[in-house]
């Protein structure tokens, strides 16, 4: 019964859904601003990657939001998860064959690597801040899975999360000082193309990509539990 | 038909994770389930976003070398907002796991119909 209520449901929504799909076309040019920011971007922002130039220049105060979000989720999370009295029974940990174990060490400083190379290139090439951090959190998936016993330090991540955030406000506040209104890009443009550009927005992504990976590593730590 | 299929191929399967998230979240009883169907109504929407940005042909839009010319490329406002969706598409799955965790210690089943407040 539930389930034919569902379905009926669903049906009507996507009729409706569907006429107005059929309004939308589909592959033809539609907003005004997207050619601006194309148009633009690079001589206005210095930023050749057109995304970063709209996530961390013309919507820079958006992505503040939007990290502000991602904390709140972690430190929900984190408060959820809380428990003062430690786990009664302590599960003796297999410790895993030598080739995870060995693996994982090796892989660790490599997926490090290659996720800063992500957010540091990030208003150059495809990636940036939120991206290289999600990589850097999978380097500690596969620590906390293949070498069972090792952990993250706690008060570093929570040290790291806090400067990253720390660092997008004091570079928004400059803006203020310097020009007149919020996170504006008050550092020499310099030459498109090359990585030491587009002034104030690989600051910020190297600093949302420091965010991003602890808050994602807490996250896992969180989530797998006390030792 | 085959015409409108070509043409709306991406919204139709779009909406078809929407729709089947939907349908998850509206039937099945286990909790983990449920919250894979909003994680499958999330790529859903992300999908729609980027599609509806799409140009034909277009390529990213990234200058990737100095003679480039800006012509042909996607709008990169719907990718920009994808971008920082699926981070927080992310962080609020892992909320809701921490919640379905907190439920299983405190009534010791994930089965919505076993937990009485939360029958519909």
């Amino acid at each position: 019964m539930k389930i034919l209520i569902s379905i009926i449901l669903l049906c009507v929504i996507a009729l409706g859904t569907g006429l107005v799909l059929e309004m939308i076309p589909f592959g033809e040019p539609k907003t005004k601003i997207g050619e601006y920011y194309i148009d633009n971007g690079v001589e206005k922002t210095g930023a050749v990657n057109i995304v970063t130039a709209v996530v961390l220049d013309y919507r820079g105060f958006d992505t503040l939001g939007e990290i502000t979000v991602l904390f709140i989720a972690a430190v929900g999370l984190g408060s959820v998860l809380f428990s003062s009295k430690k786990s009664d029974k302590d599960k003796k940990q297999e410790p895993a064959s030598l080739i995870l174990s060995t693996g994982c060490r090796f892989l660790f400083p490599l997926i490090l690597l290659l996720g800063a190379y992500i957010f540091v290139h990030g208003h150059l090439s495809p990636g940036g801040g939120f991206q290289g951090g999600a990589v850097i959190a999978s380097a500690f998936v596969l620590v906390y899975l293949g070498c069972p016993g090792i952990r993250v330090n706690k008060t570093g991540t929570k040290i790291v999360e806090s400067l990253g955030g720390l660092i997008f406000i004091t570079m928004g506040l400059l803006g203020l000082l310097f020009g007149g209104y919020f996170l504006l890009n008050f550092l020499p443009k310099g030459i498109a193309h090359t990585l030491l550009s587009a002034g104030i927005i690989p600051i910020i992504y190297v600093a949302i990509g420091f965010k991003v990976g602890s808050e994602l590593a807490g996250i896992i730590d969180n989530l797998i539990g006390r030792p | 038909m085959i015409d409108f299929l070509s043409h709306y191929i991406y919204y139709i399967g779009a909406f078809g994770l929407i729709f089947i998230g939907i349908f998850i979240i509206l039937v099945k009883h286990n909790l983990i389930k449920v919250i894979i169907g909003i994680s499958i109504l999330d790529t859903g929407v992300n999908l729609f976003l980027i599609s509806v940005g799409y140009i034909s042909d277009g390529t990213a839009p990234i200058f990737s070398s100095p003679d480039m010319k800006a012509e042909n490329m996607v709008d990169p406002v719907p990718q920009a907002l994808v971008l920082t969706a699926i981070v927080i598409g992310v962080a609020v799955l892992a909320l809701a796991l921490s919640l379905a965790i907190k439920l299983y210690k405190h009534y010791g089943t994930l089965n919505l119909r076993k937990i009485k407040e939360m029958k519909w």
